[in-house]
């Protein structure tokens, strides 16, 4: 079955002087059920040890290895080699700031995420060590879960128009952050207060519809139906808030 | 160089780590918490089943109480645990699930009514109470005598993980990613913090605090086949052990998973044997009917890593360019049990191998799965030798797993044992003031500075560190594995100590420039290839089988002479570990017996000296 593959990396070390950001051809043997996570970490080992990419679970629960095949965004370690032509283009993530070669820096963009989203529940209830758990349907503790399995991959943020556009653009996986908190009934904000988070155009109004973050998730989680509501509640509340005045 | 100063640095953001650092930031402490990724991609996240806490609501759960939590967990450990730990554990695991549902986590919930239920390929119907409507649920496990693993969905760490970062947010703790501790700061009686190499620029940088805690995980990546993340490799319990005077509590235990796919070890789950998957051999052939005539694929995580591991000695695996492997074969499940009951696995076949698990076999192998071994503490979370040192999670050997951790007890560990020395810390941060000498500093910052340049240099020599990896890797793979003996350790420590010394003279192929990936795996292959011959020589010398340490030629659970805890020292210049023995408990809630399962015969403790041990109620 054997194929030998083609392998061109964008390579580019912002620490050495040196370097300049071009592309670089390696070769390597196909063996069976090789993924990216195999054929990456095989040439780093065995034909250039400086090669920066980044893997941590390689089981795609994780989102570590997030890059851009073949002109897609997606996980690194769930890309099988047989599924990919002989000749296989690897670029970083765009949007992210570059650490080196195939990595970019998604930790710093989330966590300045979390602060701008306030990405906890606001509550004013103190817990009780004493006391059995509150009540909660089951029905709404998965409706939870399923907008909380995002992995901070960013492909949906690399995949995004308007992302690539404007940097202060918030990107599908804040927007689906939020929602995620809007239908927690443990979270006290009100819809004006999340309207004070993402009422703009850095918010949910940016947002141009084009699907592009929905396609790319890894994770198949549900960007646009999110965003749409969203957009519909926050619609409703800008309407409120121009009475209000 | 960039200096950090904070009351607290927790090397690590896992569960565990974020946990004790969450405890001291409420408490009005500066946290600083490091780690190689982003928190939220620690190992943590890829735990699926979910977290073991007594809390009896689910119909399944009732009369669960923390005594029988208790109970399982010191059978679990084979008698190797710390009882008082155990205790503390399992009494405090309740409270700590539902500090989480306060904080965020969206727990399964009891759902009342009618449903069924699978065990062993047979339905079975249960019914829920409303009183119990919209409490947290539990699910089965292996191992408890109730149903006692609270979950979401299939992704309780990563959901866990998501609500505990998101509670370091809310306190403004600052949790730093891509920072690896390289060493500590410390003059032998206390440690004063670390230096950290940063995995953007590769700057070395100081961070320095009164008090620290080494919350880095498991080190399962010293073994070839593993279901560790790749960053779960020691580098935590190098730090420690390196500064000659901290032990590595019972190095030899080590626990293995029977299904791991080849070639990358991701895990497949038990359920497949469960609901009546068969293990096949190269002929297509099943086998553990031969081993295990009653329970055949259905005996437990250990007996089953070991039965395959003998069939594949056997001349039995099938051959492939990453190894020997045998089949699971869930092809008579049919499509809809597949892609219902088993869609993860489904997914996973899917994804990693291009098989499709209806109509092909998978392969798989025993691949190590936990390190029940770590940096031994005392009940508080306090390291042994170093003052102002501690350790959580997964790291340490605080003790409560004894020889063999049951499945949802590590999770709940992290949280709980978070908690528990969290509060510790806290307690000894008060009114605790440390000098941070310059000196000692400066010092440790030079060594790590030289240590880099003669690695760029090659002044040390020109191995290369990825084939001294292999080396150590497949050294322990072959003698330090499921099955352990007498020829195969002592061939184990010799070539490790040929390793050892390979591992001294490595050099760098690359620049070492930035984020570079060689640097960091040549600045710990010393330290790991040391900790491998902890390993081997900490089961060289326990001449009995208990939980995952298994010999075959001393086939018996040893009470007389095993009762305890090996702790292995690395004295400064030393070419092997001095192992030194403490008693595996400080009393005795429940004295010695049968686990119950996995067979196996036992010399009894006498019979007197563990009744004057019994804890008085
Ligand atoms: C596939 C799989 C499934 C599992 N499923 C379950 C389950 O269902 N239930 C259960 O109870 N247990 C399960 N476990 C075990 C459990 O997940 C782990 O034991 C637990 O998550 C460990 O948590 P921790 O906080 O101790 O460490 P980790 O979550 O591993 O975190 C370690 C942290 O340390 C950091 N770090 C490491 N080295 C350094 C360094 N040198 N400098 C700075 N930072 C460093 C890392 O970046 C990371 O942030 C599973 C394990 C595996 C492998
Ligand atoms: S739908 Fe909105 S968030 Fe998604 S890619 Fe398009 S512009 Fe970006
Ligand atoms: S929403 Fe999907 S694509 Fe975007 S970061 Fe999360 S998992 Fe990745
Ligand atoms: S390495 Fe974790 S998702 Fe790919």
């Amino acid at each position: 079955m054997s194929r030998q593959l083609e392998f061109d990396i964008f390579r580019y070390n912002p620490q050495d002087k040196g370097s300049v950001p071009h592309m670089q051809t390696f070769v390597l043997d196909e063996t069976e059920n090789m993924t990216l996570f195999i054929a990456l970490n095989r040439l780093r080992e065995e034909q250039d040890p400086g090669l920066i990419f980044d893997f941590c679970c390689r089981a795609g629960i994780c989102g570590a290895c997030a890059m851009v095949v073949n002109g897609k965004p997606r996980l690194a370690c769930q890309t099988k080699t047989v599924d990919l032509p002989e000749q296989i283009t690897l670029l970083p993530l765009p949007v992210y700031q570059l650490i080196g070669d195939l990595s970019v820096d998604t930790g710093s963009w989330f966590r300045e995420m979390y602060q701008t989203t306030e990405s906890w529940v606001h509550t004013n209830k103190t817990f009780d060590p004493g006391a059995i758990e509150e009540r909660m349907e089951n029905e709404v503790a998965e409706q939870i879960y399923e907008l909380e399995r995002c992995i901070e991959c960013g492909c949906c943020v690399a995949a995004c128009g308007t992302a690539r556009l404007r940097d202060d653009f918030l990107g599908a996986a804040s927007l689906n952050r939020v929602a995620r908190f809007v239908v927690d009934p443990r979270d006290q904000r009100t819809d004006r207060d999340y309207f004070e988070i993402i009422g703009n155009d850095e918010g949910i109004f940016g947002c141009m519809g084009l699907l592009g973050c929905e396609d790319v998730c890894p994770k198949s989680l549900p960007l646009q139906n999110q965003l749409g509501f969203l957009r519909r509640k926050m619609g409703i509340t800008a309407i409120k808030e121009i009475f209000r005045k | 160089m960039q200096t950090y100063y904070s009351d607290l640095l927790v090397i690590g953001a896992g569960l565990a780590g974020e946990r004790v650092a969450v405890e001291a930031a409420q408490e009005g402490f500066d946290v600083i918490c490091l780690s190689i990724v982003p928190a939220r991609r620690s190992h943590s996240s890829a735990a699926q089943g979910g977290m073991q806490a007594a809390l009896g609501n689910c119909a399944k759960g009732e009369g669960d109480n923390v005594d029988v939590h208790f109970g399982d967990t010191v059978r679990g450990s084979d008698w190797g645990c710390d009882q008082e730990v155990a205790r503390l554990f399992a009494d405090a695991a309740p409270i700590e699930m539902r500090r989480l549902a306060h904080w965020g986590v969206p727990w399964n919930r009891v759902v009342p009514g009618k449903s069924f239920y699978f065990k062993g390929g047979e339905k079975f119907e249960k019914e829920e109470k409303e009183e119990k409507r919209g409490l947290i649920t539990a699910r089965s496990f292996g191992g408890t005598a109730k149903w006692r693993t609270c979950y979401t969905s299939d992704g309780t760490g990563h959901a866990v993980m998501c609500t505990m970062d998101n509670r370091c947010a809310e306190l403004g703790i600052n949790v730093f990613d891509r920072k690896e501790a390289i060493s500590l700061i410390h003059d032998g009686d206390t440690c004063t913090g670390a230096v950290v190499r940063c995995l953007r620029t590769g700057e070395l940088e100081v961070y320095l605090s009164k008090a620290t805690s080494i919350c880095t995980g498991g080190f399962g990546r010293i073994y070839k086949a593993t279901t560790n993340a790749v960053i779960c490799d020691g580098g935590g319990h190098i730090l420690a052990h390196d500064t000659g005077v901290v032990p590595i509590g019972n190095p030899e235990a080590i626990q293995f998973h029977p299904t791991g796919i080849v070639p990358t070890d991701i895990l497949v789950t038990e359920g497949c044997r469960g609901d009546g998957g068969t293990l096949l051999d190269v002929n297509e052939e099943r086998f553990m009917n031969i081993y295990e005539p009653e329970k055949a694929e259905l005996a437990s995580r250990d007996v089953v890593a070991r039965w395959m591991t003998h069939h594949m000695r056997e001349g039995k695996g099938v051959k492939s360019a990453y190894g020997e492997h045998l089949w699971l074969d869930i092809r008579h499940l049919g499509d809809k049990h597949i892609s219902t009951k088993l869609r993860e696995v489904d997914e996973i076949c899917h994804h990693f191998l291009n098989v499709d698990p209806r109509k092909q076999l998978i392969p798989v192998r025993p691949t190590q799965h936990y390190t029940m071994a770590g940096v031994r503490t005392n009940k508080d979370g306090a390291v042994y030798g170093l003052k102002g040192l501690f350790s959580a999670g997964e790291a340490a050997c605080w003790d409560m797993h004894g020889f063999n951790r049951l499945g949802g007890n590590s999770l709940a560990e992290t949280v709980v044992a978070g908690g528990i020395i969290g509060t510790k810390i806290v307690e000894f941060l008060k009114g605790y003031e440390t000098d941070f000498k310059t000196s000692l500093v400066a010092e440790a910052v030079r060594k790590e500075q030289d240590r880099i340049e003669k690695l760029r240099s090659g002044a040390n020599g020109k191995e290369n560190v990825y084939k001294v990896r292999e080396e150590m890797q497949d050294a322990l793979m072959e003698g330090c594995f499921v099955f352990r003996n007498d020829a195969g350790l002592n061939k184990c420590i010799e070539t490790l100590q040929g390793t050892l010394d390979k591992a001294r003279k490595v050099s760098l192929v690359s620049d070492g420039l930035g984020a570079n990936h060689e640097l960091a795996a040549a600045l710990k292959i010393e330290g790991q290839v040391k900790l491998g011959l902890c390993i081997a020589k900490a089961a060289l010398e326990r001449t009995e089988s208990r939980g995952s340490h298994n010999r075959e030629d001393y086939t018996a659970r040893d009470d007389q002479k095993w009762l305890n805890r090996t702790l292995a020292y690395w004295r400064d210049g030393a070419d092997m570990p001095e192992l030194q023995y403490e008693e595996a408990t400080p009393g005795y809630e429940i004295p010695p017996g049968d686990r119950g399962y996995g067979g196996g015969s036992i010399i009894e403790a006498d019979k007197a000296e563990i009744e004057a041990k019994m804890f008085k109620k």
